[in-house]
């Protein structure tokens, strides 16, 4: 920040931690504490326990937590399969191809994941292709969802990738197939990895769109939070919110260890 | 062996004609400079022989063989770009092979190719470094030796020496020169704005401006005896003054000058182009007096800006004891064969 006096830097941060603490902080603070305890009546909570986490890491939350990585991991791994190679086909367009193709992918985020929830509800629950009451049409619609995000910033990327770098490796002779996954891919790397971070975070975190869809043999982490929660548990959904939490942010530290190594410049 | 021509090659972006029916030839092994102000259309016939920018009209050749229609990855060429586009994921080494690993070289070749190709551009030692590790020239180098490694038979240099600074740019045209002297079989297209390298280099060099080819010669040929303004103006910063022809010479402002006024009708108007570097201080023959508008010292020469008639002219003279002051009268003169008359129906400037 461009503040020089000490004064001013003084307040800075005390402005920054006036709207950073109550606003992201303590409502995550708040979810800890009510995971440790048994009662919460007074202005702390109380009763300090750690048979939260003992229910929370087996039998169903321990299933809803595989759940949660598989229906993830799938998710943003077809995300970004689909996504990158859309946004490479984009980049090839004119103008107004490109658009369509940008307004397309952003429809799912734009017309909120309880449309889409619905719409896939609707659209798979009869033959030719019935999904309904598998695990696969909550993997399916997660995938709808979070493509958008890595369509735009694989595109973002790809505009940034100067175009010197492929010209030199045709004119060296290679196809463009050489090309995309000799140079583009291994340069567009870093992003690639960031937009599967986000991918993994955002279906981690769904429920909307999951709730409408969900068989009772493949319940996320997020849907069990909320029917815990929902039955009054609340304490118990306080350690599985946890657990969702920190098993999110372990993963994007692995991958953001990924891209630490895979940036170049 | 193979040469490039040029056969009425148009190029237009969005309707605006960046090079205007182009023909040229680069005869096979020849150096060819392309120069000319930004702008010019010299960047724009490169990327035609490279495939990245398709004409409009008319053809390319390499070696005989029509590569208008042609992908770049299918025309046999090298290429090294102002910028290096080096790739920063890849070691040296590999950077090297790349283009031999994408043509399908036999892999027992590729080592031995890529130290020869490194050898040869004194990079040898840096085989294992990435490209942000090395310094601009060390780069340059590298993407040279990419670029030969493919043993293409035409190599095209988009400004290669711009983006280093003043001394290094020297010792690199000192090695493009031995570079093209060990493979002399490789043709050169190569594309700069500054004259230095074009005359240091080029066994011709096509002179470009507004998206035409305005001349095309010999060095000693566009220097001596340029056939436009542009040229004269380009090439060597000739000084232009207008004249009209007479018998044996021309008249300036009212002044007569002995020359050789070629096949120029007496009567017509011309210019008269003379470098400033042939101007001497003093009187002499074909005196030209008026005053001094500006004094800079360079170093070994002071160049002097000297107003003659409303007319600036420039005039680079060895290191003077003696600096005259701004306003003083002093006379230029020059040898009457030293000057060269352009008659206006062949200036396009």
């Amino acid at each position: 920040m461009l503040v020089h006096s000490k004064g001013g830097r003084w307040a800075a941060w005390g402005l920054f931690g006036l709207l950073f603490l109550p606003l992201f902080a303590l409502p995550l603070l708040v979810v800890v504490a009510a995971s440790f305890a048994t009662h919460w009546s007074g202005a702390f909570p109380s009763g300090p326990t750690t048979g939260n986490y003992a229910a929370a890491v087996r039998g169903e939350s321990l299933q809803a937590l595989t759940t949660s990585l598989v229906t993830a991991v799938t998710a943003s791994l077809l995300a970004l399969t689909i996504g990158t190679w859309a946004a490479l086909a984009a980049a090839g367009l004119k103008k107004r191809g490109k658009r369509c193709l940008d307004a397309l992918f952003m429809l799912p985020v734009a017309v909120s994941s309880v449309v889409v929830g619905l719409a896939v509800l609707v659209a798979f629950s009869r033959p030719p292709v019935l999904l309904n009451g598998t695990g696969s049409i909550v993997v399916l619609a997660h995938t709808i969802l979070v493509t958008a995000f890595a369509y735009q910033s694989v595109s973002a990327a790809i505009v940034r990738l100067d175009p010197a770098y492929e010209q030199a490796a045709a004119s060296l002779g290679a196809r463009p197939a050489h090309v995309l996954w000799r140079v583009r891919l291994p340069l567009l790397l870093p992003s690639l990895t960031a937009a599967a971070g986000l991918c993994f975070a955002l279906s981690m975190g769904e429920l909307s769109a999951t709730m409408m869809l969900y068989p009772p043999d493949w319940m996320p982490l997020p849907v069990r939070v909320f029917t815990a929660t929902d039955r009054g548990s609340l304490f118990g959904g306080s350690a599985v919110a946890v657990v969702l939490m920190a098993t999110t942010l372990l993963v994007l530290l692995a991958v953001s260890r990924v891209r630490t190594r895979a940036s170049y410049r | 062996m193979s040469g490039i021509r040029f056969d009425s090659v148009s190029v237009a972006y969005n309707g605006t004609t960046v090079l205007d029916s182009l023909d040229l030839t680069v005869e096979p092994g020849e150096v060819m400079a392309l120069l000319g102000p930004s702008g010019s259309g010299k960047t724009t016939a490169l990327r035609a022989v490279a495939g990245f920018v398709r004409p409009l009209s008319g053809r390319v050749l390499i070696g005989g063989r029509d590569v208008t229609a042609l992908p770049p990855h299918k025309r046999g060429i090298g290429m090294v770009v102002q910028q290096y586009a080096l790739f920063p994921h890849m070691r040296v080494e590999e950077n090297v092979a790349f283009g031999l690993r994408a043509q399908k070289a036999p892999r027992a070749e590729i080592p031995a190719r890529v130290a020869e190709a490194l050898e040869m551009t004194g990079m040898g030692a840096y085989a294992k470094r990435y490209p942000r590790e090395l310094s601009g020239g060390q780069q340059q180098r590298v993407a040279i030796a990419r670029a030969l490694a493919i043993r293409p038979g035409v190599l095209l240099l988009d400004e290669p020496l711009s983006a280093l600074d003043a001394q290094l740019r020297s010792g690199m045209l000192t090695e493009l020169a031995r570079l093209h002297r060990e493979l002399p079989e490789v043709s050169i297209l190569y594309v700069t704005h500054d004259q230095v390298e074009a005359l240091t280099l080029a066994d011709r060099i096509a002179v470009m401006d507004r998206a035409r080819l305005q001349d095309c010669g010999t060095p000693q040929q566009l220097y001596r005896a340029p056939r436009t303004e542009f040229t004269a103006s380009f090439v060597g910063n000739a000084n232009l003054l207008p004249v009209t022809v007479a018998d044996g010479g021309a008249v300036f402002a009212g002044r007569p000058l002995a020359l050789d006024p070629g096949r120029a009708a007496p009567g017509s108007t011309a210019t008269l182009c003379v470098r400033p570097h042939l101007l001497g201080l003093g009187e002499g023959p074909n005196a030209l007096r008026g005053t001094i508008a500006e004094v800079q010292w360079r170093g070994s020469t002071h160049r002097l800006y000297v107003d003659v008639d409303g007319h600036r002219v420039k005039a680079d003279l060895p290191e003077l004891r003696e600096t005259p002051a701004l306003g003083d009268e002093v006379t230029l003169h020059f040898e009457p064969r030293d000057a060269v008359l352009l008659s206006a129906g062949v200036s396009h400037a």
